[in-house]
């Protein structure tokens, strides 16, 4: 027998009868049982969720279920495919044991696995003063649970809201507010709205149409207390420059936390970041070993990037669950030479103020941008992103259908600026400072050797591999 | 004599029925330079990046030389562009390109302002399919062309402009009439074709006419309709001028039932050719979604495109295609273009990850689709349950001239009867 046959062998009689164990009952979670099945997996698979529901889709929640359109239990994630899994949800997984293969439940059970996922993607970060964060009328958006309790409150209506960060989902949530006819609020501690994803260029197109909505925005200020009624209902913020908000309903939108906790003391390089994997989704130990049996998908997982100088990268973006459970899944039950990277390029979009914003590529690794397309005072454009002369990134305001273009530029590592359009140019087509934020917070990116992409040099190509 | 280019070959009317095996010979060419100056590109990935590409124009006004003019060698005949001195949606560059398109969108797809305006239809185009069908009881061949997949769109279209039904047959004619005299191929140069040219600058011109007349009455006496509430509603951007409306009337009239037709005569078709494929659809209706999708890809409703023009010089596939030079997109080759399609000659139901450019990408992609969509799922659907024991009476069946519609003139189909 050769060593090639042992080698199939191995992996047929894994997929008959391995035991494969996902953690996290989401988007991630549930593409990937999906594509175990789809690969001819056909062992035991168990999911476990800390929610009592099954996977469900969360883009509505911060949008149409808001706004009252779709109830929030009717955003359940369609099945492709049946996964005949035992779906363990309303239960926590609190401990990895990696010596013993198993996964210890808060319900005190321990679930043995061949081959692990880690989808536990991330959390809302609550306002960080617990008895004001307890007040009736103080939320946080990311569970069906939140939303639904958010619409509720939204649908009295409230008097004034006031959302405390003007990220993607602080934005949305004025955004539905002002479309609701509800006064807000939005405080920001930063320059402008959505500052940290697309810099302060497009940070202060935002800010105007938030403003053009009748959105009372402050930034540069942050809230250093929450007051409550004396029935605990919340009716004032009080802000850092000593001015003061009444608001009965309060959003804090304060970013997200990676779900990790439950990972400590495995041993595996799993921190304030995320959980660290190559390409193909295998976990890293604390050592940066490789894994063979342990892998990660979705918001949790970052990995090294091609084109971003393989810095490792973090994405809490739909198709980067949904990729990422699929190549991941794919890799669990293959062997060398069969693994599959995902190597996605990043992409989100949102909706707010009737404006679709769009983007590709990652724009925070770039320090210039220029406008390539249509009008910013019609708010219909394009903008490209540049770092050391290449296009890293791309932004548009309802003038989506051109995302493919920039996205194959980056693809390439296209010059930046990209050669001008035909039409459609705006007047000024000079580069200039993109105005990210300084990052304050230490953060645990590594720096990494850089490979390729030399500023003189254009050649290295993306080509993710498809199936 | 010069040797012809596969371009030429299948542009020739005696390979109207199957220009796939010229396709695969061009795609060994990607962007392939024609005598006449023009630049072909046949292979998926490229028409793909071309169609995002903002140096690409659709104006031809923006061409310094039209696609086949005497100047570059054979002429090519298009009366339909030169009877509209108004541009169109699919003849203009954004800004004009967006804001006209989206001054339209709401009155026709709806999303997000009517997101039932399509879907709403479905019980009219079921009781029009079902009329025709009922129409065939007690016949033993029809012609899946003028007995059933012509009457369908045209009805639709109509009722969803607001053009009075009655008027159908004359701008039949006039569509007819132009569409033959639209030639791109070697043929162009004919005797024939130059004498039915003039006839089609009238027709054209007849069309425009009518649909000046149509926006007059509906500007003086609001009625249903698309194009009445185009005339009369302001939308947020303002209205549209007379001209310019005049010229997206008649490509939405155009274009919401020429492009239909032909893809049901051709889903029938192709269904008959593939009696496993058709005994499928026949087991499994609900296939009938990628079904569509996949007939779409096999026999494109519009093979290839004509008014893009380079606005700079672009490199693509290890060519420079030079500033100024019109482009010709096939997307009747890039749909079966197997470095982007499995089998791509093989008809697969089931086919996934199916991005056929059946409707085109990119800012120009079909602004009737979801409609032709709707249309085609419910007439082929209702055609493999009803129609019992269909056989095909002529293959290939003969076909119409032009080569970006292409379509069959006549589908005869021997039945044994119709089912309830």
């Amino acid at each position: 027998m050769t060593w090639r046959a042992t080698v199939e062998e191995l992996v047929r009689e894994f997929r008959a009868s391995g035991r494969i164990v996902i953690v996290g009952a989401s988007l991630a979670g549930l593409r990937a049982a999906e594509t175990l099945r789809e690969e001819g997996f056909t062992g035991s698979l168990t999911i476990i969720g800390d929610e009592p529901y099954e996977p469900y889709d969360r883009p509505p929640l911060s949008k149409q279920v808001l706004k009252g359109w779709v109830p929030a239990d009717h955003t359940k994630l369609p099945r492709m495919r049946e996964v005949d899994a035992d779906w363990r949800l309303g239960v926590a997984a609190i401990g990895l044991d990696r010596a013993a293969k198993q996964v210890r439940l808060a319900d005190g059970e321990q679930v043995p696995y061949d081959r692990l996922l880690i989808a536990t993607g991330t959390r809302a970060r609550q306002w960080p003063n617990p008895d004001e964060a307890a007040l009736d009328g103080v939320h946080t958006i990311r569970s069906r649970d939140d939303a639904e309790q958010l619409q509720k409150e939204l649908a009295e209506p409230p008097s004034r809201v006031l959302v405390i960060g003007a990220g993607f989902i602080g934005s949305e949530v004025a955004s539905v507010c002002r479309e609701l006819d509800i006064p807000v609020t939005v405080v920001e501690r930063g320059s402008a709205p959505l500052v940290g994803a697309l810099g302060g260029v497009i940070g202060e197109i935002a800010a105007q149409m938030q403003r053009d909505h009748g959105v009372d925005l402050r930034c540069g200020l942050g809230v250093s207390s929450l007051e409550g009624d004396a029935a605990g209902h919340v009716r004032r913020a009080r802000l850092s420059d000593g001015s003061t908000v009444d608001a009965d309903v309060v959003v804090a939108s304060l970013g997200s936390i990676r779900n990790v906790e439950w990972l400590e003391g495995s041993g595996l390089a799993a921190g304030f970041w995320g959980v660290g994997c190559d390409a193909g989704g295998r976990a890293f130990d604390i050592n940066g070993v490789v894994t063979d049996s342990i892998f990660v998908a979705g918001d949790v997982a970052r990995a090294p990037h091609v084109l971003y100088e393989y810095q490792f990268l973090a994405m809490e973006h739909w198709d980067n669950a949904v990729l990422g459970a699929e190549a991941a899944a794919h890799n669990m039950v293959n062997l060398e030479p069969n693994y599959r990277p995902h190597l996605l390029l990043p992409g989100f979009w949102s909706g707010q103020f009737g404006v679709n914003i769009k983007s590709v590529g990652v724009p925070p690794f770039g320090d210039e941008i220029v406008f390539t397309q249509g009008s910013v005072e019609e708010r219909h454009f394009a903008a490209a992103y540049g770092h050391r002369g290449r296009i890293v990134a791309a932004v548009t305001f309802d003038h989506g259908k051109w995302l493919e273009y920039y996205g194959k530029l980056i693809e390439q590592s296209g010059p930046f600026p990209p050669p001008p359009p035909g039409w459609d140019q705006p007047p000024d087509v000079k580069p200039m400072p993109a105005e990210f934020p300084d990052p304050r917070v230490p953060t645990a990116i590594p720096d990494v050797v850089l490979t390729g992409h030399a500023p003189s040099e254009r050649t290295a190509e993306f080509r993710p591999r498809h199936r | 004599m010069v040797e012809e280019t596969p371009w030429q070959q299948a542009l020739r009317y005696a390979n109207r029925a199957n220009p796939y095996p010229f396709y695969e010979e061009l795609r060994k060419t990607p962007v392939a330079r024609q005598p006449d100056g023009t630049y072909v590109v046949s292979t998926y990935r490229e028409i793909v990046a071309l169609l995002h590409d903002p140096r690409v124009s659709s104006d031809p006004r923006k061409c310094p030389v039209a696609a086949g003019t005497e100047d570059l060698g054979e002429p090519a005949a298009e009366p339909i562009r030169e009877a509209l001195t108004e541009p169109n949606i699919i003849t203009c560059d954004p800004p004009e390109h967006d804001r006209d398109r989206r001054t339209m969108m709401p009155h026709f797809v709806g999303p997000p302002q009517a997101p039932h305006l399509i879907s709403d239809l479905e019980p009219d185009i079921r009781r029009l399919v079902d009329g025709l069908l009922d129409d065939m009881k007690g016949k033993t061949r029809i012609d899946a062309v003028d007995d059933f997949a012509y009457p369908l769109p045209v009805t639709v279209i109509c009722k969803v402009l607001g053009v009075p039904l009655e008027d159908e047959p004359r701008f039949h004619h006039w569509i007819e009439t132009a569409l033959d005299a639209l030639d791109f191929g070697p043929e162009a140069a004919s005797e024939e074709i130059r004498s039915r040219q003039a006839g089609a600058r009238q027709a054209v011109q007849d069309f425009g006419q009518f649909a000046a007349e149509l926006l007059d009455r509906y500007a003086d006496q609001p009625g249903p309709g698309m194009l009445s509430a185009l005339v009369n509603e302001d939308g947020p951007e303002g209205r549209m001028s007379k001209g310019v409306l005049a010229s997206n009337a008649l490509l939405l009239i155009f274009a919401g039932h020429e492009t239909t037709v032909n893809l049901i005569a051709h889903s029938v078709l192709t269904l008959l050719r593939h009696p496993d494929a058709l005994e499928k659809l026949r087991r499994r209706p609900e296939l009938i979604v990628p079904g569509v999708e996949e007939l779409l890809r096999f026999e494109s409703s519009v093979q290839f495109w004509h008014t893009r023009s380079a606005l700079e010089d672009i490199d693509i596939a290890g060519t420079t295609i030079p500033k100024g030079a019109p482009i010709f997109l096939a997307y009747g080759s890039a749909n079966r273009d197997p470095e982007r399609f499995t089998d791509p000659d093989e008809l697969d139901l089931e086919r996934r990850d199916n991005q056929h450019l059946g409707f085109s990408q990119g800012i120009h992609f079909c602004f009737g689709a979801p409609l032709a969509r709707l249309e085609v799922q419910v007439a082929v659907g209702e055609f493999v349950r009803r129609v019992q024991n269909p056989r095909l009476v002529e293959d290939p069946p003969p076909y119409r001239h032009n080569q970006i519609f292409r379509g069959p003139r006549h589908v005869l189909v021997d039945i044994d009867g119709i089912r309830d």
